[in-house]
Order: C-alpha cells, then sequence, then structure tokens
C-alpha cells in the first residue's frame, strides 16, 4: 500500500494549495491551473470567478444531497409488510420501547437508535414483528424506516466529500456519487429496518472525517484539526457500537494513523514533545473519546432494559439477579446446598443453558434408547433436578430428618423432578461428539444403578465442604466410568429439539464446558438469604455480554446441506437475497447490487492493480515523469491506495470467518469499491486526454468519458430499479413481466 | 578454450570439519536405536496406512495434506521391501517381521540429522559468527521435542528439513547475488530455494508458510532491485562491463523473470508433479473411493470400473441407468424407489399423497435401476436406430422393478415442508393426475445439443408442470423410509448446486420387452463395449479439491492443545508406552530451550522496535552493515517464527503441540543471533562482554543438563521407577504416565 497518509496533498501538484482547511477543495481540471498560469487575470475577476466557482461546489453538493434523499425516500412506505431482517431488528426496537431485555450478537447502538426513531414518531411497541410478510397495519412504522433511509441516504454525500478531498477532482466525486445513488443494492439496503444503514453511515462518516483530518495536516492542533479528528473518533465509536464489522474501519484509522505518525517522527523540524502532543492527540481521540462513548451505549443499553426478557438464559446467574421479573431478582434462597433441595443447573460456559430432561428418548441407534438429558436455554419446569444421596431413597424433606448439607466430594444422585429419572451415564458414545459418553435420565421413581452415582466436586478446593449456591464452581465426575458430567456445546437434531448436547467427557481438562453452578434452589427446611450482594458491577456486566455476543456470533454456523452464500460470490454480483415476496402475485423486493455499476467496480479494481503498478514500477525505475502525469499519479497512488485498502480490510476478513455469511456483508465494501471506481476512472481519463496533444480534444475525451459512464449507470438505474421499489406480476422469465430479458444471470432469483 | 592444457587441472575443496562433525553428530543422535521400540508409536499408526497403500497401489484420500510427504514415507518402505502387509490398528502394537522398521524411520531421521549442521549454516550465511552458528546447531542437536520427532515415521522433522533448506539455499543465492549474479552457483541456489519450497509445501500445507515468507523476501528485494538505477532495462549488456562482473550487465527484467520461474514456476509444476506420481502409482481402488466422483472412481482399477468398462457412452431412450448425486452429501448415494408407500399421516400431523416412496440410497440395489422412457412411446427398450436424449429432451423415468413413473406434485415433501414430495405414481382413481414429464438439462453441457452421457454428463431434472428440481435434501428419513435419504422438488431452485446434480452411474441398453425379463436383466451385470480415460488434469484438480473441501469431523484429542500452552511448553503427548515396563517416549521439550526462544523472540522484538525508532529520528545505533544483517536475522528467524506460529490462531482443527516445532527451530535460530548481538553492540565494556560469555555457558550447559535429564523420556530405552517419573513431572499439566501397581 503506499502511504496513506497525506491525502490531501495529493493535489498540491495540480493546483496551489489554499491556506485553510475545511471546506471542499477545489475543482482542479488541469486546464484552470494552465488557464491561470497563463493568463493572471485582474484581481477582481479573480474573486468573483472563486466565489462563483465556491458557489457551483455548494450547490452540486446540494444536488447529490437532494438526488440521493429523493431516491432513497421514493416509496419508503412500500411494501406495507415486514421485509426479511425487520423481523429482527423492528423486533428488537420494540423490545427497547417495552424495556425487556433480549439478546442479540450485535452490540446495542444500532437498534438501540432504531428503537429511540420508533419511540419519537410514536410507535408503541406493541408490534410483535413475528415473520416476515406480516402487515404492519395500524402500527407506524415509517419512523424507524424514515430513519434508516436518513442516514443511508447520507452515505452518498459523504462519499461524494471523500472522493473529492481525495481526488481534488469534481469529476471524480460525481461519478462516485452516482454510482452509489444508482446501485439498486445500496438503495434497497437503506429503505428498511436493518442495522446496515447504520453502520455504514458511521463507516462512511469515520473515513470522511480521516481524510479531512488529514487534510488539515499542515495546521495541526487548529480547530478545525480537532473537530474532524474528535468526529473520527465519534464515528469509530459508532461504527462498532452497531456490529462488530465496524472493527475493520478502526483497522484502518489505526494504519492511517500510525503512518501518519511515523512520517511526523521522521520529521526532525519537530521535535519529540511536539510529536509526543500528536500522539497524545490521537491516543486522546481515537482510543479514549471510541472506548468511552462505546462503554457508554453499553451503559445505557443496560440501564433501559432493566426488564426480564427473552435474553436472560443467555447470561449468568449473577446478571440475571438485576432484571425485574427474574426470578432471581431481588431473590432470597437458601445458601448453602443440601439433600432434598430442588435446584437447577447452569452451564458457566456462556449460552450453552440448564441440564435439561424431558419425556423423550434418545431415538434407535443413538446410544442407549434412555431418556434425553440436554441443555436448554429457558427457563421451564423441566430445568429442575432433586439432590439425593446415592444410597438411600427416602424422601430428605421428611421432618423428621434432620437439615444434612451436600458437601464437597459427596457421592450423590440427580433426579429429574418432573419424570423421577436419575441422572445417568455409562459406557456408550455420545449422540454427537463420539468420544465422550452418552448421558441419559434412568431409572423408575429414583431406582435406578450405581451408573447413577456422580461425585460433585468444587472447582480449585481440597477438602469437604459446603457448596454454594450461584457462587460455587461445580463439577459431577461420574463414579464408574470417571468421565465429567459437561455440555459440548454442539446442536442436537431435529429428535433432541435442537437443543444441545449434554455428554460425560473422559477428558479430564478443565474448561468451562464442564463446569456447573446451582441457579434456582428451593429448600423449605433451609432460611433464604438475600441475593443482592451478587449484583455484579458494570465492567462485569460489559465483558459477559461481551463473551455472550463473540460466542453467539461463533455459533451462527451454516447447517449442513443448506446453501450459503461465499465471499467469491459477492463482488460479482452472483446472487441477491429476496426481502419480500416469492411468487409472481406478491409485491417483491430484491436485494441485488446494479450489475452495471458492481461490474464496473470489478473491473476498475483490476484495472486500478494494472495502472497502479505499472506507475509504482516506473516511479521505482525513476522514469522522470511530466509534472502533471506525477500529479496524477499521486492522486491514484496516494487516494486509491486509501480507498483500496478500505476495501481490502472491508472484504477479504470474511474469508476467514467460520460464521455464515450473507450478500450484504459485502456493502460496506462496495462503497470503497465506488469511490475507487470514481477515482480510478477520472485519473484514467484524465492521462489519456494529457496523452492527446491537442487540449481542445483533450477535455473533449475527458468531458465525454465521464458523461457516458455517469448516463450509463443512470440508465441501468432505470432499467433496474424495480428490483429495489418492487416489482409485482410475472417473473423474469416471463416475457411480459417489467424485468424480461434483465435476468442476466441464472443465479438471480426475481 | 584449450586452457586445460596449458595449466595443471587443480581440484581444491573446503571443508569445514565443522559441518562434518556436527553432520556426525546429528545422524548419531538420530539414528541411534532406530528400530527401539519395535512397536507402532502414536501417528505412525496413522501415516502407516498410506504407506501400505502406496505399497498395495490403492488409491486413498487424506485430507490432511499433499502426497509427497506420505510418498517419501513410502520410499522408505519400498527400499526396504516393505510389502503392505501390516494391520495399522492400535498404537502400542508390535510390529511384525515382515515391516522394514529402520528403512521406514530412516528417511525422518536423515531429515532430523542434516538439519543440525543447516542449522550451523544458515546462522553463517546470515554472517553471524561462528560460534554463535555453532550454538544454533547445539541447540538442535539436543532439542528433546525435535530428536523424538525424527527418529519415528513422522512428517515434521521432514518439513522442518525442507524449511531450513529453503531458508539455507535462499540466503546462499541472495548472498550470490552481490557478486556473481547468473553464475553456476547462483542459479542452483535459486532453483534450489524453489525446489525445497514445493516439497515443503508438498509435505504439509504448513510449508506454505516458509514460502511465503521466502516470497515475500524476495520480493522485498526485487523491489530494491527495480529501484537500482545501475541495472538497464531491458538492454542485454552494459558498455561499461568490467573483467571480472560478466554478469553484471543483465537487465532487471532478466532478473525478475529468473525469480518468478524459480520461485513460482518451478514450484508449482513441481506440486503438479506429486500429484501425477502420485496418481500413477495408485491406480487400484481402494476404501476412499466413495468420496470421489463416478468418472474418477471409473478411472481406477477394479471397484467401480469392473462395472462400468465399457459401458455405452450415450444414454438413448430405453437406456437402464442408475442416478447417482452428485453432491454426495452427507453420503454417495443413488436414486432409489421401493414398494413402500409414504405414511398417510406424518408424525406432525400433516398428510402425504401415500404414493411410493422414492429415496436416495447410499447401497449398490436393484432398486436403483430406473429406465429412460420416451413420452410418446410406449416401449422400454431402445429402438434401432438409437435415439441419444439431448439437453432439453423430455423424459419420463420409470423405475425398473415397480415399472412406476417418477413423479412429483404440489405435496410437501415429508421433512422439508416447503419442497415437493417426490413419488412413484400410483394411481389411486382420485383427482390426482400423474405429473411424471422431466426435461432433462446438462448443467457440464458444452454445447445446447449436446448428448446425455454415462458419468461425464451432470444433469438436472426439471419437473415440467411445476418447474420444480429433483434434489436430495440430505435428511434423513424416519423409520418408515427405512432411514434411507429424502429426495424432494425443490419449487425454487437456487441457481446450480451439487445436490441438484445427477450423473448417470451404471448404464446399459434396455432390450427386454416383458417384466419378468426385464427384472432378470436388471440383476445381470451391465455391458462392456467402451473404455473411458480422465485426464490427469480433471483427476488432480477433483483429487485437490476434494483434499481441501473434506471436512473430518473435528474430534476432541486426549493430547490436544492451544496455540498458546506450546510456547510455554504446558502439554506434552505421549507417544508410546512399554507393554510390561515403564519405558515411555513422549513429545516434550528441552525448557529451557523453549523459555530462552521466547525470551530472545520477545528481546528481538522489542530492540528492533527501539532501534527503527530512533533510526526515524536519525539516531544510529548500529552501523549500516550491522542494521541490515540485523533486519534481515529478523526477517528470516523472527519471521520465520511468526509465519509458522500465528496462523494457528485462526485455525478451527484440532492442534498438537508437534505443530509448533516448526516455528521453534526458527526461535532456535533467532537466539544466538539475539546473544551476539547483545555482545557486540549491547556490551560496552570488556568486563560486561566475559560476564554475559560466562552467562552463556552457564545457559548452554542448564541446556545440556535439562536435555540429558528428559533424555529417558525421548529415547525410551530406560526403565524409570515410579519416583523418578514424579521427579520428571516439572509441570503439573504434563502427562507422564505411571503404572500404578
Amino acid at each position: 500500500m503506499p502511504p496513506a497518509a497525506g491525502g490531501g496533498l495529493a493535489g498540491s501538484e495540480l493546483r496551489a494549495r489554499r491556506g485553510r482547511c475545511g471546506p471542499p477543495a477545489t475543482g482542479a481540471a488541469s486546464r484552470d491551473v494552465a488557464a491561470k498560469a497563463a493568463a493572471p487575470s485582474p484581481q477582481r475577476s479573480a474573486v468573483s470567478s472563486q466565489r462563483l466557482e465556491a458557489a457551483g461546489r455548494w450547490a452540486l453538493l446540494a444536488l447529490v444531497t437532494l438526488l440521493s434523499f429523493a431516491t432513497r425516500f421514493h416509496r419508503l412506505e412500500e411494501p406495507r409488510h415486514i421485509c426479511w431482517d425487520e423481523t429482527h431488528f423492528g423486533k428488537m426496537g420494540s423490545y427497547y420501547i417495552n424495556r425487556t431485555f433480549f439478546f442479540d450478537v450485535h452490540p446495542p447502538l444500532g437498534k438501540m437508535l432504531i428503537g429511540l426513531a420508533g419511540y419519537l414518531s410514536g410507535y408503541d411497541g406493541t408490534f410483535l414483528f413475528q415473520k416476515p410478510g406480516d402487515k404492519y397495519e395500524h402500527h407506524s412504522y415509517m419512523g424507524m424506516r424514515g430513519f434508516c433511509a436518513f442516514l443511508g441516504s447520507w452515505l452518498i454525500p459523504f462519499a461524494y466529500l471523500t472522493v473529492l478531498d481525495l481526488s481534488k477532482s469534481l469529476p471524480a466525486a460525481l461519478l462516485t456519487a452516482a454510482l452509489l445513488t444508482f446501485d439498486t443494492g445500496c438503495l434497497t439496503l437503506s429503505q428498511y429496518i436493518l442495522l446496515d444503514p447504520i453502520l455504514m453511515f458511521f463507516i462512511m462518516a469515520a473515513m470522511l472525517s480521516m481524510v479531512k483530518y488529514n487534510s488539515c495536516a499542515d495546521r495541526p492542533f487548529s480547530a478545525p484539526w480537532w473537530f474532524w479528528l474528535s468526529l473520527t473518533g465519534i464515528s469509530l465509536a459508532g461504527a462498532l457500537g452497531v456490529k462488530f464489522v465496524g472493527l475493520f474501519i478502526i483497522l484502518q484509522v489505526g494504519l492511517n494513523t500510525i503512518s501518519d505518525l511515523w512520517h511526523l517522527l521522521g520529521d526532525l523540524s519537530l521535535s519529540l514533545v511536539t510529536v509526543g502532543k500528536h500522539l497524545t492527540a490521537r491516543i486522546l481521540c481515537l482510543i479514549v473519546l471510541p472506548l468511552a462513548l462505546y462503554t457508554a451505549t453499553f451503559a445505557v443499553h443496560f440501564m433501559v432494559l432493566s426488564k426480564s426478557g427473552p435474553g436472560d438464559g443467555f447470561f449468568s446467574s449473577a446478571f440475571q439477579s438485576r432484571l425485574s421479573g427474574n426470578n432471581l431478582h431481588n431473590a432470597s434462597i437458601p445458601e448453602h446446598l443440601a439433600y432434598g433441595s430442588v435446584i437447577t443447573v447452569k452451564n458457566l460456559r456462556m449460552a450453552i443453558g440448564y441440564l435439561h430432561s424431558h419425556r423423550h428418548l434418545y431415538p434407535e441407534g443413538i446410544g442407549a434408547r434412555q431418556q434425553q438429558v440436554t441443555t436448554y436455554l429457558h427457563k421451564d419446569y423441566n430445568n429442575l433436578w432433586i439432590i439425593k444421596k446415592h444410597n438411600t431413597n427416602s424422601d430428605p424433606l421428611d421432618p423428621s430428618f434432620p437439615v444434612e448439607f451436600v458437601r464437597h466430594g459427596d457421592i450423590i444422585r440427580l433426579e429429574h423432578k418432573e419424570t423421577s429419572r436419575n441422572l445417568h451415564s455409562h459406557y456408550h458414545e455420545a449422540p454427537l461428539t463420539r468420544k465422550h459418553y452418552q448421558v441419559t435420565g434412568y431409572g423408575i421413581n429414583g431406582t435406578g444403578d450405581s451408573n447413577d452415582f456422580w461425585r460433585i466436586e468444587v472447582v480449585n478446593r481440597k477438602f469437604g465442604n459446603r457448596i454454594k449456591v450461584l457462587r460455587s464452581r461445580i463439577r459431577f465426575i461420574h463414579l464408574v466410568t470417571g468421565c465429567v458430567l459437561g455440555s459440548s456445546g454442539k446442536v442436537l437434531p431435529k429428535w433432541g429439539w435442537e437443543q444441545l448436547e449434554v455428554t460425560c467427557t473422559p477428558y479430564l481438562k478443565e474448561t468451562l464446558n464442564s463446569i456447573w453452578n446451582v441457579e434456582d434452589h428451593i429448600n423449605p427446611k433451609l432460611p433464604n438469604i438475600s441475593l443482592d450482594v451478587l449484583q455484579p458491577s458494570f465492567p462485569e456486566i460489559l465483558l459477559e455480554s461481551h463473551m455472550v455476543m463473540i460466542r453467539g456470533n461463533n455459533g451462527l454456523k451454516p447447517k449442513d446441506n443448506e446453501f450459503t452464500s461465499k465471499p467469491w460470490h459477492w463482488p460479482i454480483n452472483y446472487q441477491g437475497l429476496r426481502f419480500s415476496g416469492i411468487n409472481d402475485t406478491d409485491f417483491r423486493v430484491y436485494l441485488l447490487g446494479n450489475p452495471v455499476v458492481w461490474w464496473l467496480n470489478l473491473l476498475s479494481i483490476a484495472l486500478y492493480l494494472l495502472s497502479g503498478s505499472i506507475l509504482a514500477i516506473a516511479m521505482q525505475r525513476g522514469a522522470q515523469l511530466p509534472a502533471e502525469v506525477k500529479g496524477l499519479s499521486q492522486v491514484l497512488l496516494r487516494g486509491g491506495g486509501q480507498v483500496l485498502l478500505g476495501w481490502m480490510l472491508h472484504y477479504f476478513p470474511f474469508f476467514l470467518m467460520g460464521r455464515i455469511l450473507y450478500f450484504h456483508h459485502y456493502f460496506p465494501a462496495m462503497l470503497f469499491s465506488s469511490m475507487l471506481t470514481g477515482i480510478l476512472w477520472d485519473t484514467l481519463l484524465r492521462l489519456c486526454a494529457w496523452a492527446v496533444a491537442s487540449p481542445r480534444l483533450a477535455r473533449g475525451i475527458h468531458v465525454v468519458g465521464v458523461l457516458s459512464l455517469l448516463l450509463g449507470t443512470a440508465y441501468s438505474f432505470y432499467l433496474f430499479h424495480p428490483l429495489a421499489y418492487g416489482m409485482v406480476g410475472p417473473l423474469a422469465q416471463d416475457p411480459e413481466s417489467p424485468m424480461a430479458g434483465l435476468r442476466w444471470l441464472e443465479s438471480w432469483d426475481f | 578454450m584449450l586452457g586445460f592444457l596449458k595449466r595443471p587441472v587443480v581440484m581444491t575443496t573446503d571443508i569445514n570439519l565443522n559441518v562434518v562433525v556436527l553432520t556426525g553428530v546429528g545422524l548419531l543422535s538420530r539414528l541411534w536405536r532406530l528400530t527401539y521400540p519395535r512397536a507402532v508409536v502414536f501417528d505412525e499408526v496413522y501415516y502407516g496406512q498410506y504407506i501400505s497403500f502406496y505399497m498395495k497401489r490403492v488409491f486413498f484420500l487424506d485430507d490432511s495434506g499433499p502426497p509427497f510427504g506420505h510418498m517419501l514415507l513410502a520410499l522408505g518402505g519400498y527400499l526396504g521391501g516393505f510389502d503392505g502387509n501390516f494391520l495399522w490398528n492400535r498404537i502400542g502394537a508390535e510390529y511384525s517381521s515382515n515391516v522394514p522398521v529402520w528403512s521406514l524411520r530412516l528417511l525422518p531421521a536423515l531429515a532430523g540429522a542434516l538439519s543440525v549442521p543447516m542449522a550451523y549454516q544458515i546462522v553463517s550465511e546470515l554472517h553471524f559468527s561462528h560460534c554463535a552458528a555453532m550454538g544454533a546447531a547445539l541447540l538442535m542437536l539436543i532439542e528433546n521435542a525435535l530428536i523424538t520427532q525424527s527418529r519415528l515415521m513422522l512428517l515434521e522433522s521432514v518439513l522442518i528439513f525442507f524449511n531450513l533448506l529453503a531458508v539455507l539455499s535462499f540466503l546462499k543465492f541472495s548472498n550470490s547475488q552481490k557478486h556473481s549474479p547468473f553464475c553456476l552457483s547462483w542459479w542452483f541456489w535459486l532453483t534450489l530455494t524453489g525446489v525445497a519450497c514445493s516439497c515443503a509445501v508438498g509435505i504439509k500445507y504448513m510449508g506454505m508458510f516458509t514460502y511465503l515468507l521466502v516470497l515475500g523476501v524476495a520480493a522485498i528485494h526485487a523491489w530494491h532491485l527495480i529501484g537500482d538505477q545501475t541495472l538497464s532495462n531491458v538492454g542485454a549488456l552494459q558498455k561499461q562491463m568490467g573483467q571480472g562482473n560478466l554478469c553484471m550487465g543483465v537487465c532487471v527484467f532478466c532478473h525478475l523473470l529468473a525469480r518468478a520461474v524459480a520461485l513460482l514456476v518451478i514450484p508449482a509444476v513441481l506440486y503438479v508433479l506429486f500429484f501425477y506420481v502420485h496418481l500413477i502409482l495408485l491406480y487400484r481402488s481402494g476404501p476412499h473411493d466413495q468420496i470421489m466422483s463416478s468418472a474418477f472412481q471409473a478411472s481406477l482399477e477394479g471397484g467401480l470400473a469392473r462395472v462400468t468398462q465399457g459401458q455405452p457412452l450415450e444414454v438413448a431412450f430405453g437406456s437402464q441407468v442408475t442416478l447417482r448425486s452428485v453432491s454426495g452429501k452427507p453420503l454417495p448415494c443413488w436414486l432409489h424407489s421401493h414398494q413402500s408407500t409414504y405414511p398417510m399421516i406424518y408424525e406432525n400431523g400433516r398428510g402425504s399423497s401415500h404414493q411410493q416412496q422414492v429415496t436416495c440410497y447410499p447401497f449398490k440395489d436393484v432398486n436403483n435401476w430406473w429406465i429412460v422412457k420416451d413420452p410418446g412411446r410406449h416401449q422400454l427398450v431402445v429402438n434401432s436406430p438409437l435415439r441419444p436424449v439431448r439437453h432439453g429432451d423430455i423424459v419420463q423415468l420409470v423405475h425398473g422393478m415397480t415399472t412406476r413413473f417418477l413423479n412429483t406434485h404440489d405435496v410437501a415433501a415429508p421433512l422439508t415442508p416447503h419442497s415437493q414430495e417426490v413419488s412413484c405414481y400410483i394411481d389411486y382413481n382420485i383427482s390426482m393426475p400423474a405429473q411424471n414429464l422431466w426435461r432433462v438439462e446438462i448443467v457440464n453441457r458444452e454445447s445446447d445439443t449436446d448428448v446425455w452421457k454415462t458419468i461425464l454428463s451432470e444433469v438436472r431434472f426439471v419437473h415440467v408442470n411445476t418447474s420444480a428440481v429433483l434434489k436430495l435434501s440430505g435428511a434423513h428419513l424416519p423409520d418408515w423410509g427405512f432411514r434411507q435419504l429424502e429426495v424432494v422438488g425443490e419449487k425454487l431452485p437456487r441457481s446450480y448446486h451439487g445436490s441438484t446434480a445427477w450423473n448417470v452411474e451404471e448404464h446399459r441398453y434396455g432390450k427386454s420387452q416383458e417384466q419378468k425379463e426385464r427384472e432378470l436383466e436388471l440383476h445381470s451385470p451391465t455391458q462392456v463395449d467402451i473404455s473411458r480415460n480422465l485426464s490427469f488434469m480433471a483427476r488432480f484438480s477433483e483429487l485437490q479439491w476434494k483434499m481441501l473441501t473434506l471436512r473430518s469431523d473435528d474430534s476432541e484429542h486426549k493430547y490436544s492443545s492451544t496455540p498458546l500452552e506450546w510456547v510455554t511448553l504446558d502439554t506434552n503427548i505421549a507417544y508410546w508406552l512399554h507393554p510390561r515396563t515403564s519405558a515411555q517416549i513422549h513429545l516434550l521439550g528441552n525448557v529451557v530451550i523453549w523459555a530462552s526462544g521466547s525470551l530472545a523472540t520477545a528481546a528481538y522484538a522489542l530492540l528492533f522496535l527501539w532501534y527503527l525508532l530512533r533510526r526515524r529520528r536519525h539516531v544510529c545505533d548500529l552501523p549500516e552493515d550491522a542494521w541490515q544483517r540485523w533486519v534481515l536475522a529478523g526477517a528470516v528467524c523472527a519471521g520465520g517464527w511468526a509465519v509458522n506460529y500465528l496462523p494457528f490462531f485462526l485455525m478451527e482443527k484440532t492442534l498438537f503441540l508437534y505443530h509448533y516445532l516448526p516455528a521453534l527451530t526458527f526461535q532456535i535460530l533467532l537466539l544466538p543471533v539475539v546473544l551476539q548481538h547483545i555482545n557486540d553492540h549491547l556490551c560496552r565494556s570488556q568486563l560486561q562482554r566475559n560476564l554475559l560469555s560466562a552467562l552463556v555457558v552457564a545457559w548452554c550447559s542448564s541446556a545440556c543438563l535439562v536435555s540429558n535429564a528428559l533424555r529417558p523420556l525421548t529415547y525410551g530405552d530406560k526403565e524409570l521407577s515410579a519416583d523418578e517419573l514424579k521427579a520428571l513431572r516439572w509441570k503439573d499439566s504434563w502427562d507422564i504416565l505411571i503404572r500404578k501397581n
């Protein structure tokens, strides 16, 4: 990658730099420079022409913004039913309005903003968002959609300004804006209640402010410099707060900052103290500030969601005690475990759940045909177990017996309360993890055999002592086989109701999978103590929710035989996503990039790599380039390089991800790719024009080239706009369909 | 030209006795009592089965790595006259007398022994002192984990050997670049770099990391070369060429081209060559056939080839065929039907059409036969002249044994309710007409008039009425479906996917008019007339693709570990235990070397960063040439450690301690480099230097002591009492086997 810093300097050869920074720089067509250099016009007319130019630039920006808003808000209310992932994010917005706790794999900011938008626009959180296709009826959903579309609309002016700053060329910026405005994919993705428009808004805002502060590099510590630097930090916090994909833009800003600091360090005219100041400023604005904001969003998240809800089971017992409505909230339970107590046992690994059993047997061919034992994330009567002595079956709750506490190292039996079967294991292989032993429910009314005996041990404890509810980390060791009760975290097939597998592992290594804690504890013979002491501190909550999110993300694995989208599909626009509707009578929306735009982008990346390496090699060989070409190649290598880096950072990591991937993950990368296209074609056309001797012809080539690209994308948008704005009627293979003849790839299904 | 007549022929040889001695000691340490233990040790059980396959020329597929490593081991077996008859089923099993243990273990041991002098040479080539080089070699020599690993039939030591060879020859090459490019030794070392790299990749995919490192360093050198203005662009020779540097005048382009050929083309060609030899050697069908496509299987001797050899190529109306699912997921299977019908009501209360079941069956069966029928005619035999089926033709598929038609209709499939049920049509005389027309679409056609070919064509069956596509859903039917796999009509075919494609595996032209005769015909084996061969490239690409995509379920292993445990040596692997006594072999490193290696890496990183930042402020602590040496040594050694270690954090497969060994060798190379640097540049006074030397001597002897203490566990030659074993258990996490009783 060419040195990223000083993108703003890129155009300095084209046009004398102005002594200020901030407002969009001039559209420096080289002919202007030539004209001005040749015949310096009188002072006054120069001033007025400059004013005119500035006004023109503002007008263009306004036009771009207007067009962007117009396309995004056009037919925003259609379709009047839930589309695709609106069912998730709309629902989560409702959760915020209802203040019920839920769990999601993404950080909370995006959903919080959706919830806020809904709240402000008068949505009351009563719509259920059950499944795609449900009608909204009287519920007000336009606030949430409008908010997403509003943020989505800003992408285009942001991209326009970024490219303008990087290339100092109006046509390049216009081209980028046109590519994005006329891309059906970006349009579709911005029109619904999704996290993506919010994420992309923050990503582009971070990129823009980074480029802006780079171009303020000649006036460090000035007000605009501080402004853009801190704005970068704020946007980074926003991007990370919406999805973890925000890490990629953080990486990009980080790399840019490192190279920036590297240059400052090499500048011997700056004292080390100044360099230190620079460093501190960046640490403050790009690390401390975003972290503080990010943490703040979580603080708000936990504050707002104070009621128990569907996400409780994903979190540890201590965490749950802060949710009102949860049975651990303000609860008081007996402190020490005693024989006869009714308990629930929770796995310590996040998002595994409670030890569970139910009246269903393992199917034929899978170990012994005995009752299934699983782990289950939700609270349920079938999670209750009674702890009993291994050798007697008398009812320990009989008031004539004294209370006897369970101690570390005791041999016990766990009886399932609903079915009266004992937790049991034997030398049969477990259903999914072949090297472990199967765990079943066995026996009738608590009478089983010696395979029902387990030794209860507190982790890191050497000798006999009482076992504390919630606090003690315990292991169950099977007496006969010597294996340890654990959950593999694998999802059982349909016969096991897609709950998680429980096994007995012969490997005694201490992992969280085989450590449990007692959560509910009912024993009328023991005094209750209050659990308020358990309430975890904020850093603990923060850490835990991150662990749960990361695990959730890793858990999103494609199932066997499921058709999944592969990263290499994306840039070639191989296949879209159905947002709404399938049949010819439905209102259909199909998320697919405008193929003209996407394939142009793809071609541009190849062309960029080619032309970039030719220029880089020529410069390394020390070729004497004319000043103009040198300037253009600087734009190409520095500005283009920065955008290319953005594309790579937002695309290649997906190849390494094991989780399930979707087409829409490519869109942040697509933004960068479109910016690259704008810069590349403008520069290439200029180079072509420069190669032609006559200035008039040169100007003609440039204008015609840019115009044809602009019109071409606009026309392709006219062809493909029904994908985004919705289509009714026959499918594309039918000649009467509005999309007839446009199904260029067989893999597009609209 | 006749100079040799005028001058006497003189040959001077330079023998570095150090290298000779190191080689000797290396051989001694690796080859000593090589045949002990005469039993299967740890992963020998895994590699051994492949050696047997090679000996018997039976095809196999191993997704753990390319075949070169397996072939090298098999070469040992071949030289020792191994016949492949040994049952590799249990670690610890005694070898029978026909297993040439010595020659099987010889190659890895030689590779391990030669790594010792190579470490010496690498450090010398990095322009560090002779003393440092000896230190590196000594550490390689006494590192217990390396000794254990190279004395057995395992591939890590060979991989390390080629890694080191690649680095060494690259260094030799770049050193000769300065004074005599394009001379013989320059070419030799350049080519050897490429060859060693591809050998390393050919043994394990892990070799790719070192290859990438070498490529990276070479790319940086090439970039400097491009910037070298003294070289001409294209012109062959420069004017001011002196006598001594004949090669100097060659253009930049030639330099780049030579590197590209040697470092990119040669490795790629060699890599394919390994597969070529592999496939030439293994021509018999074997236990892994099922994973491969029908076409591949047919190219092997025996197995499917015996059945399909000489089948008619073109499928015609009236052909009798078996249809195999192309994707073969979750199991390879054939389209199947049988007398049983779908149950009226499923367990979940949904209803079915109650027609004859159509499934996918993973075993050969007479019920897998189908007849391709022309909808316009009544016969189920081929006409003369033959009418081949082409892309786009409409056919009916008749189940051979029951003469029912393959049918689908708008009834939900048993397990995937959003797809259509596929059945063999039974006319219940209710208002549900047969919908049994299917359009044949050849997926891998070259033109739209292609003929449907046996084995080669991948075909989709598109239902004419509903445009559903015949698909293997992959779900297992419950008991009523005999646990066979479900076949459905996919209403919304998502482009191309292997589960919707089928190919004809067995094929004959039907001749019998009557059902009874036909049943007999179906039971008889197919005819023989033409043979087909798959090109090598097709077989290579299929094999490579299968190797990369095959996912063996990652199983937990008792001795699996995580990358973090490797650095601190918190884990070991028990390789073997004597059946009666307590003699045992462990993969266990030399604690002193591991700890100091990690320390050296950290020290290098910190020092490098410090120098780098100071140089940026134009404070040069090191003279330019020392700095260059320091950077190159870091790039090769610290870089080698990083590329061979860090990627494991991203891997999801089961990892073992031995995966760390290649990274460890690079750390061992770095150790003396850092020590010498401290001695040369950081020690200001003679006193400090003496102090350092004393420390180094103490450290070295402690490494030797540790090595000696762990020797019984490395060679497994000595019985130890329980107390001695307990005394050796220096870390709680080490799993040293102590017999009770």
